[in-house]
């Protein structure tokens, strides 16, 4: 008998094994659960998805072509900053990408976790090069704006503190996953890291933010109204719209290529290789 | 559990004290290092110290985490742990616990000494004092389930380091403005309050952690 599975009997006697059998969404209308396991499927996944990238790339393209020229050309200049204030509409989305995204590795670390979903650690496996990458370009982004209107290329205040740690979150993941040979516990580990930072990027943000800030705060809150006009804010919701599509489809491509990869072997996707992809 | 699996811990480390040891010998090698670098530089020195002395507890309490659960996890004591109808809370309680002894305790008590070389006024010792017994638990908490995370691994020390110095960070903010406030004659409850919360947090949150860790790191081994 192996270890896993003693340990596995060991935890059925006790009683203490989350998740798998029972009911999670006992009550709830029949649709939404046969989704909810479908879309654990890779399958089911790869085979519905398709559209799903179509849709995303092409959403992506029209909001972001038309979110950068119409904040880089047509939103007035700022009074103070002049145009030097127009790389928030690469900036912003890249920040609230890079948030979201280690969020949404904290989400797919649960279901992980829980569930032991299949698609849940493609998601942690292809998600962090994109995260890492929007941080960087966050903070690259936010550098180049740095130098003409605060004077100084880094300053270590609370939000650029917290994104500079946030990248080091995501580059731990990342060493993590290379360091670990086997790849469902690699997917486990990273699973478990990434739910630990979710819980503990609120402390880190509000650690940092405790010194004194010179960064302005947030562009958008969901409980005020912004505080620049609608021909400034406009396009910036645009791109930002935009970079959430751009994220999708990036996933889903990913998502794709990893499920071709991982289900080489598998009868359904040699018959759709042979059919020359048509399913 | 807890008492068992804490008396075996502190038997096995008291026979072979050079572990405990070493991670304190580093501290204070660090601070000198520190003081030679800065020219001895008495005046900059003591306005550097409580953030100085607070990275090298961290980087210490790294190096002593790292042994944390490699020899139980060599010699398949890890295991047989994880086998056991008990669930292992209370066992990696245990284990941490020791580890705090020689890592967090030990360095709250020598902490004065080494903010002397530093030339830390002595007001502040108490300071620094209360803000390591309050936040050094925190740190060996959460350094437990990255240990245990890393245990299986050879790169495991650098990516140890990797993994937990960015969730260290709050106990680092707060550890230190509480020792510059108290110097500058400002109050220091706020920054006590938060260490003690962090720590409260990870003694209730961290044991998880660590244990759905080691389960990861032995299934694969």
């Amino acid at each position: 008998m192996t270890l896993k599975k003693q340990m596995e009997t060991a935890s059925r006697r006790k009683g203490w094994s989350f998740g798998v059998g029972g009911e999670p969404f006992g009550g709830k209308p029949k649709a939404l659960k046969q989704f909810w396991h479908r879309l654990g499927s890779p399958k089911w996944f790869y085979q519905m998805s398709g559209p799903w990238q179509t849709t995303f790339v092409i959403l992506a393209v029209l909001l972001l072509v038309t979110g950068m020229a119409w904040g880089l050309a047509f939103a007035p200049p700022d009074y103070q900053q002049g145009n030097s204030f127009r790389i928030i509409y690469v900036h912003v989305p890249a920040a609230i990408l890079a948030q979201s995204v280690y969020v949404a590795l904290g989400a797919a670390g649960v279901l992980l976790l829980v569930w032991r979903m299949k698609m849940a650690q493609l998601v942690l496996e292809n998600l962090v090069g994109f995260g890492a990458w929007m941080t960087a370009l966050a903070l690259f982004s936010g550098a180049v704006w740095g130098k003409p209107t605060w004077g100084t290329w880094w300053v270590f205040d609370g939000r650029t503190t917290s994104t500079l740690v946030l990248l080091f979150l995501y580059f731990g993941l990342y060493a993590l996953r290379r360091a670990i040979p086997a790849r469902e516990a690699a997917g486990r580990a990273c699973a478990l890291l990434a739910v630990v930072g979710v819980i503990n990027i609120p402390v880190i943000k509000y650690s940092v933010e405790w010194w004194t800030t010179l960064h302005q705060g947030a562009t958008f809150k969901l409980t005020e109204a912004p505080a620049m006009p609608a021909s400034m804010w406009a396009p910036l919701l645009v791109n930002v719209l935009g970079a959430y599509c751009l994220f999708a489809a990036n996933l889903v491509a990913k998502l794709r290529t990893a499920i071709l990869r991982q289900e080489q072997g598998a009868a359904w996707v040699r018959e759709w290789v042979a059919g020359a992809g048509r399913p | 559990m807890f008492a068992v699996q804490f008396r075996r811990d502190w038997l096995s480390l008291m026979r072979s004290r050079d572990e405990a040891i070493n991670p304190l010998v580093f501290l204070f090698l660090a601070t000198t290092l520190f003081a030679i670098a800065f020219g001895g530089d008495a005046r900059r020195l003591a306005g550097l110290a409580p953030a100085i002395i607070w990275v090298l507890v961290l980087l210490a309490n790294l190096l002593s985490l790292e042994a944390l659960f490699r020899r139980d996890f060599e010699d398949g004591t890890l295991e047989q742990l994880l086998l056991l109808a008990e669930p292992p809370f209370a066992a990696v309680l245990g284990k941490v616990a020791v580890q705090w002894c020689v890592s967090g305790a030990a360095m709250t008590i020598l902490a004065p000494a080494a903010a002397l070389l530093l030339n830390m006024p002595i007001a502040a010792l108490p300071t620094l004092m209360l803000g390591l017994l309050l936040g050094t638990p925190a740190l060996s908490l959460i350094g437990a389930a990255g240990a245990a995370l890393t245990v299986g691994l050879r790169s495991g020390g650098v990516l140890l380091a990797l993994l937990l110095l960015p969730l260290y960070l709050p106990v680092l903010v707060f550890g230190v403005s509480a020792v510059l406030d108290r110097m500058a004659g400002v109050g220091t409850t706020a920054q006590f309050y938060w260490l003690a919360a962090i720590s409260v947090a990870a003694l209730t949150l961290a044991p998880f952690a660590a244990t759905a860790a080691l389960r990861i790191s032995v299934e694969q081994s």
